[in-house]
């Protein structure tokens, strides 16, 4: 097959259900090679993107090819070449780590002679060595998540998908396995990892935003940043958040004001907007603020900004709830 | 075998494994199952705590007594003085039979019409039904002996001779009519059903549960390729399991093999086919492994009260009947009695062969339908 420029493209990908549209006209690129954040709030088209993507669900309407493969016509032909692992990490806990590899090994059909070498690598891989026989169950929250990467992994995919892959995990393997697909990435494996934290999307070669099945930005975190957003963020101590915060969101240089602990966050409407605006403003209401500086913006900041004013606070809310209390019960999942 | 379908297989048995719990279920509950329909359910009973109200004090009336306590249907054991005793003996459940032999007893049989009542406690109708048949028995088997006597009197010549008649009834296949023999055999059938439900829909639905069913559909796999992966473990327990039952019915429970073997392992398979169907049927619908469970309880209870398991099929309400027909262990129970008990051979088993295999391959396909919906 010959090197495709995009590992996954989709023209106008769309799947209803019943009247709902789950995903509406959806234009993907996702680059050979590249670390891809698929990234919006829940019951937005995540799932049903991805599910459609690796062959499992027909598009109503639209197509695209996943590594140069039709996902109208050949479904089933995508499902070998591709990698896929849930937040569930869909391990049997009653079985060893290597009977693990070795019977998702066997389902992608790695080929006998292969099979020997190709699980001591994946062993090595999510640092599981001295730990083959130790039945899956018993391994902790980091070890298990590797785990289920290397079974995703284990057939050699050029193309893995990663959906939720860091809910419900400690911080430090966290850190430790963004730095695992940082490395896959870097060796040329695509990968489209969808997450809730946003901390983790900074990481990421490009991400795609989606929301109410509408992609409405994509791109690398730099260029969403300084081309599309150019919007100064500014934090504030003052001493009555409330009025504060009443008083901003009514003034007609700010576009969006929300509290964060005991500060309040203020995305500014002009690029030529400073800190000390907003100082000033408050000071002439009769609220000094006992700290005003500019932050850098987040990436919820910048998907934030997409949206109409009116839907702003509720996707923030989304957002925030999402990273507060992932993991989510399973079933109730939606999108 | 491809790689895909011998993973799945591979993993189930290991699974089977380390689940030692579950394998030592597997093999236990057969036999438990054995030992306790095998042992506890009689449906013969015998022994029944009679009392007597003896009024008569005849030599009539004593043997009479004694024929009865001779078929060890009746124990005798409360002699009584009055109605009333007798009343509270059954009402307190101390008695089951109650009998009142009249004054004139002896008199009465003389001019041969003699009344002897018998007090049943027929508020469980087994005891009750056991009781009436032995007693109503030895009534007419008195009555002929009378008869006997009578016309040997009158016709001299004819000394020593036979009853004129004689009813010989031969129990074939079951000749001490031990219901053992009976629910055993029938047994192997409803463990099969068991053990082919539950594990099949508890197996798919475990993995749903734990969320490695999504990783499956998402894999290569083919549907057919998971589900046979699953189907094929089941029926080496399946087998195990009759064979493990088979022995224990042989050697502890003195249940003659009659027929061929090769045959019953073989005409199982029709009724597994339903079975299994069943069981992935209830997978498609349960989301949980509780749910699966009460819903395989569901399917147990009718076909074990309504495919004479237990109970004759010819005792039930016409309803009944009917819905009897209605369910495969009807069908194979019939075999799996017809072989171990009568040794009969295909030629007579094909009538209950057909409906199985109808019922079989219609639930089978429905079944399969729907769990390949669920999966999309």
């Amino acid at each position: 097959m010959s090197a495709e420029t995009y590992a996954v493209e989709t023209r106008q990908l769309t799947r209803r259900f019943g009247k709902r549209v789950a995903v509406d006209h959806l234009d993907l690129h996702v680059r050979a090679g590249e670390l891809y954040g698929f990234l919006g709030p829940n019951g937005a088209g995540k799932s049903t993107t991805l599910r459609m993507l690796c062959g499992i669900l027909e598009p109503s309407e639209g197509g695209g090819t996943v590594l140069g493969i039709d996902l109208v016509a050949e479904p089933e032909r995508i499902k070998s070449v591709i990698g896929y692992m849930s937040q569930k990490f869909s391990l049997y806990d009653e079985l060893t780590v290597d009977e693990n590899l070795t019977f998702y090994a066997r389902v992608y059909e790695v080929p006998r002679a292969q099979r020997a070498a190709r699980l001591a690598q994946m062993v090595q891989l999510a640092d599981l060595s001295g730990r083959e026989s130790q039945i899956a169950g018993t391994l902790s929250g980091g070890y298990r998540q590797r785990l289920a990467l290397a079974c995703a992994l284990v057939h050699s995919p050029r193309l893995i998908f990663l959906d939720e892959p860091t809910a419900g995990v400690d911080p430090v393997s966290r850190r430790n396995f963004w730095g695992l697909i940082r490395r896959l990435a870097d060796q040329g494996t695509t990968i489209i990892v969808t997450t809730h934290y946003m901390d983790e999307a900074e990481l990421c070669d490009s991400l795609g935003f989606i929301y109410q099945g509408r992609l409405i930005a994509q791109g690398s975190p730099a260029t969403i940043k300084t081309e599309t957003f150019r919007r100064p963020v500014v934090e504030v101590e003052v001493d009555d958040l409330r009025r504060a915060s009443d008083l901003l969101a009514d003034w007609d240089a700010v576009e969006e004001v929300v509290r964060i602990g005991t500060r309040l966050r203020v995305v500014l409407g002009s690029e030529h907007a400073t800190a000390a605006d907003v100082g000033g403003f408050l000071s002439r209401a009769g609220l000094p603020p006992r700290w005003v500086h500019e932050v850098e913006p987040s990436v919820e900041d910048l998907f934030v900004s997409f949206v109409d004013k009116e839907r702003k606070a509720r996707l923030r809310e989304q957002l925030r709830a999402l990273e507060l209390n992932t993991p989510l019960p399973p079933g109730e999942r939606a999108g | 075998m491809g790689s895909r379908l011998l993973g799945i297989i591979a993993k189930e048995f290991i699974h089977l494994r380390r689940d030692m719990f579950a394998l030592v279920l597997a093999l236990a509950v057969p036999v438990a199952m054995l030992f306790i329909f095998g042992w506890a359910i009689n449906t013969d009973v015998k022994h029944v705590p009679t009392a007597v109200f003896e009024q008569s004090g005849s030599a009539e009336a004593r043997s009479f007594l004694d024929a009865m306590t001779n078929t060890q249907y009746f124990d005798i054991l409360y002699w009584v003085s009055s109605h009333t005793e007798l009343a509270r003996l059954i009402d307190k459940g101390t008695a089951k039979v109650g009998v009142v032999i009249p004054p004139d007893f002896g008199r009465q049989l003389s001019r041969q019409a003699a009344d002897i009542q018998v007090i049943v406690d027929a508020s469980d109708p087994l005891v009750a039904t056991s009781a009436v048949n032995a007693a109503a028995a030895i009534g007419a088997q008195r009555s002929l002996q009378i008869i006997t006597r009578t016309v040997e009197g009158a016709s001299v010549g004819r000394q020593g001779e036979p009853p004129p008649l004689d009813v010989r009834v031969r129990a074939w296949y079951n000749p001490d009519l031990v219901s053992a023999i009976f629910i055993v055999p029938g047994l192997i059938g409803a463990l099969l059903m068991q053990t082919t439900i539950t594990a099949m829909a508890v197996s798919v639905v475990r993995e749903r549960e734990k969320g490695t069913l999504e990783a499956l559909i998402v894999s290569p796999i083919r549907r057919w390729e998971l589900l046979l992966g699953k189907i094929i473990p089941n029926l080496v327990v399946a087998y195990g399991q009759m064979t493990m039952a088979l022995l224990v019915a042989h050697y502890v429970f003195d249940v003659p093999i009659r027929g061929s073997l090769p045959l019953l392992y073989v005409l199982a398979m029709s009724f597994m086919l339903g079975t299994l169907g069943i069981g992935i049927f209830l997978s498609a619908v349960s989301r949980t492994v509780p749910q699966a469970m009460q819903l395989t309880f569901l399917t147990f209870l009718p076909s074990i009260y309504l495919s004479g398991l237990l109970f004759p099929i010819e005792g039930m309400p016409v309803v009944a009947q009917y819905l009897s027909a209605l369910i495969p262990l009807t069908y194979f129970l019939r075999i799996v009695r017809g072989i171990v008990l009568k040794g009969v051979g295909f030629s007579y088993l094909w009538p209950s062969l057909v409906p199985l295999l109808i019922f079989g391959a219609t639930i089978f396909t429905l079944a399969v339908l729907k769990f390949r919906k669920t999966l999309d």
